[in-house]
């Protein structure tokens, strides 16, 4: 079976689900869906033993074979790895969300076909390899998380947070977008593998730099780096196993996914490597420091995934700099590439775990107001010790996976010290300190979140509910999760040579050959070494700010709150949307008339700049036919006829001169030879003024509502400008023809292709029979709307009131 | 004869749109008629007046009439003819609903923002 | 509109059925000589209108019990099924065929698919007019 059609697999199962909701009521819909990302997640596994082995396998569909556009999903060992933690983690948040979320109570069929809808997303992101393909999955779990955030749609705070999410990642998306369309033009390929393949002619093309910037906007917006994390907060509305998937394990990490992806393409940039390892690392500091301030327990995660997500992207910038060292040096570089896929996994691991235990108590207790909660330990003991693990493991702390992956990291700031190239020799020193400050912080953090939880005393004022320990099959997932992560910490090295070495290889392109040449071992004590003494270091200072937090959690409220980059995009917000409104009630004046100025004018503004500018206005005197008497009456007629229309003072005059140009028009028809018009054109005239003479106990007598004479000169000039344009369209057009005319092939080839003998039929009926069928079918549309609109007044009268 | 149409079709467009702004519906709807008359002798001007006979074959006869700007204008007619009683229709119902045929008065009002 | 016009309504019951039927030649003719769908379809329109002016819209209705409605509907079938067709045989959409047969009372007649899509072009331009005409004469 072909693999990548089991992308869509999630999307198909979606359509399925509204018809499970309706039916079948005693069961959990969620039972359905949770077989889906099972399958899946099976289905994935045996791909591992083909990316250990360093191959590489593509499975094509082809959508528009004509234009040779096929969509093409590639599995290697990074693309294995997101898929396996999409349908792993997705399996778990179904089962879990199966107890969170209530049978009765809840829009199931909503939000497991959102949830679908963005498994499909994501798979997608990370097994396309064109990137336009690419990009619209990406833009796909834009409107899935929008749709998941606002879940809750009545509430005040989902609409504004979805809003929020939507407007940042789209923003990002579309710049993405520009970098894509620029790196095709570059290495005229869309296959993201080809392109790194074109690497050498991209690398100096003079829009390398702005595709670079370009994409990673995408790829930091989606990744909440700074200053884009300020929807991710803010996405906390969404459900809590929402929050676990999209918004801690999956979604967020397709921007770490993009720029791993592309580090074989970027990684020759100092641009690319200053800004990724920069921001990564502004932003582990930045969410750090933040999730202390926080009292919502969800709020404390959020910045905590934002920082989490700053230390993977820091690690993927400087494993980039494995490209540019060579000998005993670039191995610490490529421990930044294990380092950043190792915690990748990690994080997904620990955090999911830890929202999914947020989610538990606020289900059980009512609230996740920290300032509320304390001494939960006694009463959810399964709860805790899963909270507990997760948090240590985010501490670093032994014996959890966070603590190996932490190690590996500090080793790789401390090598960018060492670095030679791009001034890192000036600058490398900020990269271990920022590094240590943060790990501090995100060791207060990390106690913050599960000691005020769960230690401690009760407080004075009850909870909303009673607390008690959730049901089990709640607990059943983070407990798994948890597991994971103690696991891990005792068998770093077959992850790493299962899924971390694969991965980097992908990641890597072109330094290895072979999985196997990955020569990182993870060990837990690898002697008395620089990292293991900051690893101290936090702990000890870790340990004091925490006991110490009651004191300077003040310090928080210096910053103002209009200071804030909430406040700025809120501004930027409001600013638009006034602005906007104010502009489009300038020009938007509520009359048609306006509107048709505007078309008339531009229509002859336009017309004649281009007929002059572009040299388009040529009369070739030669070419014009002879003078004809007939044609020149007609012709007198005509004008006659029009006056009398513009000039009528009844209706009834205006009607029949209206028929008279129509006439006229006819006897131009017979003096040209085109006899099929000339008939056409006679019956419709008298049809028409039959039509109109039907009509006219339903009109008004013509008036002309006070028109005055500035009015009617307004008028006069927009109409004598489109009138003169026209005239200069007409005598150019038929002056000059840029290629020859069809017309000659089809007098050709009318009998012997055709079988018929007048030539304006048979390109009716045959030649250009499409534009029949559609010129009939509009005929069919205003028959019907003219019936729809006299036999179909819809009870109008007793709707009325509902305006009212 | 084809400056002498030239004229005609900006005549024809003038009056069109000098009546398609007026403030009357029934102005605006000839003003859509003379306009589709207009825009039909310009198809016609464009693929050139010459041609000493109809575009139906004939023996002996070489110079035929464009057939493809007639083909084009003869489904146009059709077409006009369909929107020209669409928007009739449209209007007198207009009419009726808001007892005026006065385009000032017909104004999108901010109400309904 | 009750008109009580003897000259006209006979008139009319004589001019109708000559319109009618010279639509109908041309409508046939299309392919050889002017005429076609368009202008076949508008003439017995015509007709149709003539008989409405002289007569009133009940009479019209009771001699012409269609609902032209479904005048419409059958011509786009008739159209697109045309169009459509040629995919059965492997060729293109709207791929025409022709040929001469040999038909009773006729004797050698040129056939044509595209004769059949007219006929569809024909019933659409008839049915939708006099769906036009009739409603807004209908209207009260």
């Amino acid at each position: 079976m072909e693999f990548v059609l089991l992308i869509f697999l999630p999307l198909v199962a979606a359509l399925f689900v509204p018809l499970l909701y309706k039916r079948i009521k005693n069961i959990h819909t969620g039972w359905f869906v949770f077989v889906i990302p099972v399958i899946l997640f099976i289905y994935y596994l045996r791909f591992i033993e083909m990316t250990m082995n360093g191959n590489v396998t593509t499975s094509t569909l082809s959508w528009i074979p004509s234009l040779d556009i096929s969509f093409i999903a590639v599995i290697d060992g990074l693309s294995l790895l997101f898929s396996l933690l999409i349908t792993g983690i997705g399996s778990l948040v179904v089962l879990y969300s199966i107890f969170y979320l209530d049978k009765k109570q809840e829009k199931l069929n909503n939000f497991y076909v959102y949830l679908l809808m963005f498994m499909t997303a994501m798979l997608g992101i990370v097994q396309s390899d064109h990137v336009i393909s690419l990009y619209l999955f990406w833009e796909l779990t834009s409107i899935s998380s929008f749709l998941l955030i606002g879940y809750w749609f009545t509430r005040d705070r989902s609409r504004f947070g979805a809003l929020k999410s939507m407007m940042i990642t789209v923003f990002g998306g579309l710049m993405m977008l520009g970098g894509f369309v620029l790196l095709s033009i570059m290495g005229d390929s869309y296959s993201i593998r080809e392109l790194i393949g074109n690497a050498d002619s991209i690398i100096g093309h003079d829009y390398f730099t702005l595709a670079l910037v370009l994409i990673l906007l995408g790829a930091f917006t989606k990744s909440a780096q700074f200053p884009f994390y300020i929807w991710l907060p803010d996405a906390m509305e969404a459900p809590t196993p929402v929050s676990a998937y999209l918004h801690s394990a999956t979604m967020v990490k397709a921007g770490l996914y993009l720029v791993a992806r592309f580090t074989p393409l970027f990684a020759f940039s100092e641009v690319w490597v200053w800004l990724v390892t920069g921001i990564g690392l502004l932003t582990l500091f930045w969410g750090s420091f933040f999730a202390v301030k926080q009292t919502d327990l969800k709020a404390i995660l959020a910045f905590s995934t934002v920082s989490q997500l700053g230390l993977i992207m820091s690690l993927l910038g400087a494993s980039a700099v494995a490209y540019h060292v060579d000998g005993p040096d670039a191995i610490i570089f490529k421990v930044a590439a294990f380092a950043a896929i190792f915690h990748l996994i990690n994080h997904a691991m620990f955090k999911g775990s830890l929202f999914m235990t947020a989610g538990i108590v606020d289900h059980e207790t009512g609230t996740r107001d920290i300032r509320k909660l304390g001494g939960l330990m006694s009463i959810m003991p399964v709860s805790f010790t899963v909270a507990f693990i997760g948090s240590m493991s985010m501490a670093g702390l032994p014996p959890f996976s966070g603590f190996l992956s932490k190690e590996l990291f500090l080793t790789s700031m401390l090598a960018l010290r060492d670095f030679e190239l791009f001034n890192f020799a000036t600058w490398g020193i900020l990269f271990p300190i920022i590094a240590w400050i943060a790990s501090v912080f995100t060791f207060v953090y990390s106690f913050y979140f599960v000691f005020k939880t769960f230690a401690g005393k009760r407080k004075r004022q009850p909870l909303p509910k009673q607390p008690k320990e959730a049901p089990v099959g709640m607990l059943l997932s983070p407990v798994i999760l948890a597991t994971l992560v103690v696991g891990i910490f005792f068998i770093p090295n077959i992850v790493g040579k299962m899924f971390v070495k694969p991965a980097v290889v992908a990641m890597q392109f072109g330094l290895y050959n072979h999985p196997n040449e990955v020569a990182v071992h993870v060990s837990a004590w690898h002697g008395l070494t620089p990292e293991l003494l900051m690893t101290l270091g936090i702990i000890a200072v870790g340990a004091l700010l925490f006991l110490t937090m009651k004191r300077w959690q003040k310090l928080y409220e210096i910053q103002p709150q209009y200071l804030s980059l909430n406040a700025l995009y809120d501004s930027l917000m409001i600013f638009g949307e006034s602005g906007m409104n104010r502009l489009s009630r300038f020009y938007m004046t509520g009359l048609i008339r306006t509107y048709l100025i505007y078309m008339f004018a531009f229509i002859a503004a336009i017309t004649t700049i281009m007929l002059f500018v572009q040299d388009a206005f040529v009369v070739d005197m030669d070419s014009f036919s002879a003078l004809n008497a007939y044609g020149v009456m007609t012709a007198i007629i005509l004008v006659l006829a029009v006056c009398m229309v513009l000039f009528a003072k009844t209706r009834l005059a205006a009607i029949i001169a209206l028929g008279g140009v129509g006439y006229s028009v006819a006897l131009f028809f017979v003096i040209y030879k085109a006899p099929d018009l000339a008939l056409t054109q006679l019956v419709i005239e008298t049809v028409s003024v039959a039509l109109f003479l039907l009509a006219f106990k339903f009109l008004p007598t013509l008036k002309r509502h006070g028109e005055s004479t500035a009015f009617r000169f307004g008028n006069f000039v927009i109409a004598a400008a489109v009138g003169v344009t026209m005239t200069l369209v007409a005598l150019s057009a038929h002056s000059q023809k840029l290629i020859p005319s069809i017309s000659e092939y089809y007098k050709e080839t009318v009998f012997t292709e055709a079988a018929g003998g007048n030539i304006v039929n048979v390109i009716l009926v045959d030649y250009r029979g499409f534009d029949t069928l559609f010129e009939i079918a509009v005929l069919a549309i205003a028959g019907i709307g003219v019936y729809g609109m006299i036999r179909l007044r819809l009870a109008r009268k007793e709707n009325s009131d509902e305006n009212k | 004869m084809e400056f002498v149409m030239s004229i005609i079709i900006g005549i024809l467009f003038m009056a069109a749109v000098y009546l398609i702004l007026s403030r009357s519906l029934l102005r605006i709807i000839l003003g859509t008629g003379l306009l589709s008359h207009g825009a039909h002798l310009l198809i016609l001007t464009m693929g050139g007046l010459g041609g000493t006979s109809p575009p139906v074959l004939a023996e002996g006869v070489t110079d035929y009439a464009d057939p493809l700007p007639q083909a084009l204008i003869l489904t146009a007619i059709v077409i006009s003819f369909g929107v020209t009683a669409f928007i009739l229709v449209l209007f007198y119902r207009t009419y009726a609903e808001h007892q005026t045929d006065n385009m000032n008065l017909m104004k999108g009002n901010d109400e309904h923002d | 509109m009750k008109t009580n016009d003897v000259i006209l309504q006979t008139g009319t019951k004589v001019v109708f059925f000559i319109i009618f039927l010279f639509s109908i030649h041309i409508f046939f003719a299309g392919h050889f000589a002017p005429g076609g769908g368009f202008v076949g379809g508008l003439l017995t329109t015509a007709a149709i209108v003539l008989l409405l002016l002289a007569f009133d819209l009940k009479t019209v209705q009771k001699a012409l019990p269609f609902n032209f409605m479904i005048v419409v509907a059958i011509g786009l079938l008739l159209a697109l099924g045309t169009a459509a067709g040629s995919i059965i045989f492997n060729v293109p959409f709207f791929t025409h065929a022709f040929g001469d047969f040999y038909l009773p009372l006729f004797g050698e007649s040129a056939l044509h698919t595209a004769m059949i899509f007219d006929a569809g072009v024909y019933l659409v331009v008839v049915g939708s007019t006099i769906t036009m005409i009739q409603t807004i004469g209908g209207d009260s």
